[in-house]
């Protein structure tokens, strides 16, 4: 089975967040690779090997993290990995979906993996914009695969840990939010290794132009802890006051 | 193109999720003010059985089948991709769920018309408009559509669920639920198993999130549950890395729980997460980021480092 994995960088949700006008102050802003995305990878490999064929990695932009987000997934184990454009532009998922299509109509691909979803997704989910792009079945909220015959076994969350399993035919697209194991460690050695590979290519692409009809007209950073009575003080005055609250709630 | 809404009818085991009758209860204020009728379109198994509790719809679009399970990502999304292509509605909802993700993005793909995420509100005024929350809840966006139609995929809460149950008795149509040459077929259900601890019956939980780092810091939040006689659960990162079984999941993707404190530690609130736990009756959060939208559901909070917060706590109660 051979096997395309589309990545993204996204700011790191554990970072206080900035604003410049209609979108996010990016000028420091620190890029992670998106989890779900980490997942699609994890699941992607996890297929490779019970079923042999290839596994291609595909990101947008040559910023510092994707190459180092591609260099890791060939440390992990894909056999190549692709780093499409040059500049990591705000694009949103239209424009995304619109440059992984291109670069994916030219090889053969039996199944294309990628997040179910990233937390910048205003106009719709990447990998299901794919797999429209791309005129293939998708399923979102996959947290489990089973290679088969010319087919794949999918298991989709609904909610709640309720879940549902599907004959998917291939070639086909699926949004994953959780791999079947936790996704794999690399040693720092062998992704220094997979940079001196030369597995990494970089393809040049047109900057995607924004096609999705919604707009961004503005962005502001929601005032929380309005409701909070917030505990002033270090971690000592923090511990007193909460081991007060829990004898206010009647649990001590 | 009429001004019409339409509503997609999410159900399971022969229920209507709350998640439905939150988005009626959005595109009946809609209609309130463009005056367009709200329909609403249920398809699939004992579709037929449903329609008496959709009566908060103007009309109630039946889909009736057998032949896609309890939900086909491609068989559903394709039926409603129909409805909506020939009734052409300005504004079509589909909720921000699991299944909600494979109809709304089919659906305007298919039908060529703006899909809007992660989306709190629509304003039908003087062209589409909405707000959205984005990165995982930190940012609010305001947006605009281009065009007069939109699909908009709406987060948990932009409706009251009962005002969406209430109301009279809507029209019934049969629409076509046929399809053919489905690459995508349910086989099966499966409901979860239950775990060690049930943190749905727990008094006091403390729950961990992304903020604890690394599997290693478990145990530290793990002894100062077992100090306070509490159980420990988590955020969906925490569950996804493998530290902590499925079971102690809070959150839309795990359990909703209702102690009578919630310690959060290290989350910082996304909306998936605050769904599950935001009607805890004292939540307590912890985080380092004072803009982390956890403090906006928390009736008290510290901004600070949750492990100076955790050993500190642990000296006490040794003590």
């Amino acid at each position: 089975m051979n096997i395309a994995v589309l990545l993204r960088a996204v700011p790191d949700p554990v970072e206080e967040l900035e604003l410049d006008g209609e979108d996010l102050d990016r000028d420091f802003l620190g890029y992670v690779l998106n989890e779900f995305d980490d997942h699609a990878l994890e699941e992607g490999l996890l297929l490779k090997e019970e079923t042999g064929g290839t596994l291609t990695a595909f990101a947008l932009g040559n910023a510092d993290e994707v190459e180092q987000m591609l260099h890791t997934a060939i440390a992990k184990g894909a056999d190549g990995a692709k780093m499409l454009g040059e500049e990591l532009e705000a694009v949103d998922a239209h424009a995304q979906a619109a440059t992984f299509v291109e670069a994916l109509s030219e090889g053969a691909f039996d199944l294309v993996l990628s997040g179910v979803q990233a937390s910048d997704e205003v106009d719709g989910q990447v990998a299901m914009l794919v797999a429209a792009g791309l005129g293939l079945p998708h399923v979102s909220v996959v947290v489990g695969t089973e290679a088969g015959d010319g087919s794949l076994k999918v298991t989709k969350e609904y909610w709640a840990g309720i879940t549902a399993d599907y004959s998917v035919q291939l070639p086909a697209v699926l949004g994953v939010q959780t791999a079947r194991e936790a996704p794999r460690y690399v040693a720092v050695a062998r992704i220094r290794q997979a940079q001196d590979s030369g597995a990494l290519e970089e393809v040049d692409v047109d900057q995607p132009e924004n096609s999705s009809g919604v707009r961004i007209t503005e962005m502001r950073i929601p005032e929380v802890g309005e409701g909070a009575d917030m505990i002033d003080g270090d971690e000592e005055a923090a511990a007193e006051r909460v081991l007060e609250i829990l004898q206010a709630a009647g649990v001590r | 193109m009429s001004n019409d809404i339409l509503v997609y009818v999410e159900h399971l085991n022969g229920e209507v999720t709350d998640a439905t009758f939150e988005l009626i209860a959005v595109a009946r204020s809609i209609a309130g003010q463009t005056g367009g009728s709200v329909d609403a379109a249920v398809i699939g198994s004992g579709a037929g059985g449903l329609a008496g509790s959709l009566g908060g719809a103007d009309r109630i679009l039946v889909g009736d089948t057998d032949d896609l399970g309890a939900f086909n990502p491609q068989g559903h999304a394709s039926v409603f991709a129909t409805v909506v292509s020939e009734r052409n509605p300005a504004v079509t909802l589909v909720p921000y769920t699991s299944v909600g993700m494979d109809v709304g993005n089919h659906v305007a793909a298919s039908c060529q018309v703006p899909l809007v995420s992660y989306c709190l509100s629509v304003d039908p005024g003087d062209g589409l408009s909405g707000t959205c929350q984005l990165y995982g809840g930190k940012v609010e966006a305001d947006i605009e559509v281009d065009g007069d139609r939109a699909v908009f995929a709406m987060l948990a809460g932009a409706g009251s669920a009962d005002d969406g149950r209430s109301g009279g008795a809507g029209a019934v149509e049969a629409i076509d639920a046929s399809t053919s040459d489905l690459a995508v077929s349910f086989i099966g259900l499966s409901e979860p198993e239950g775990g060690d601890v049930d943190i749905a019956a727990e008094e006091i939980l403390i729950a961990v999130g992304r903020g604890i780092e690394s599997e290693d810091n478990i145990e530290e939040a793990q002894e100062l549950a077992d100090a306070l006689g509490a159980a420990l659960a988590a955020s969906r990162p925490i569950i996804d890395q493998g530290w902590l079984p499925k079971t102690r999941q809070v959150g839309k993707s795990g359990l909703t729980v209702k102690p009578k404190v919630y310690l959060a530690l290290g989350i910082s609130g996304a909306p998936e997460h605050l769904e599950g736990m935001r009607d805890s009756a004292t939540i307590i959060a912890v985080n380092s980021d004072p803009q982390a939208p956890i403090f906006g559901v928390a009736h008290y909070g510290w901004v600070g480092d949750l492990f100076d917060f955790i050993p500190e706590m642990n000296d006490r109660l040794d003590g």
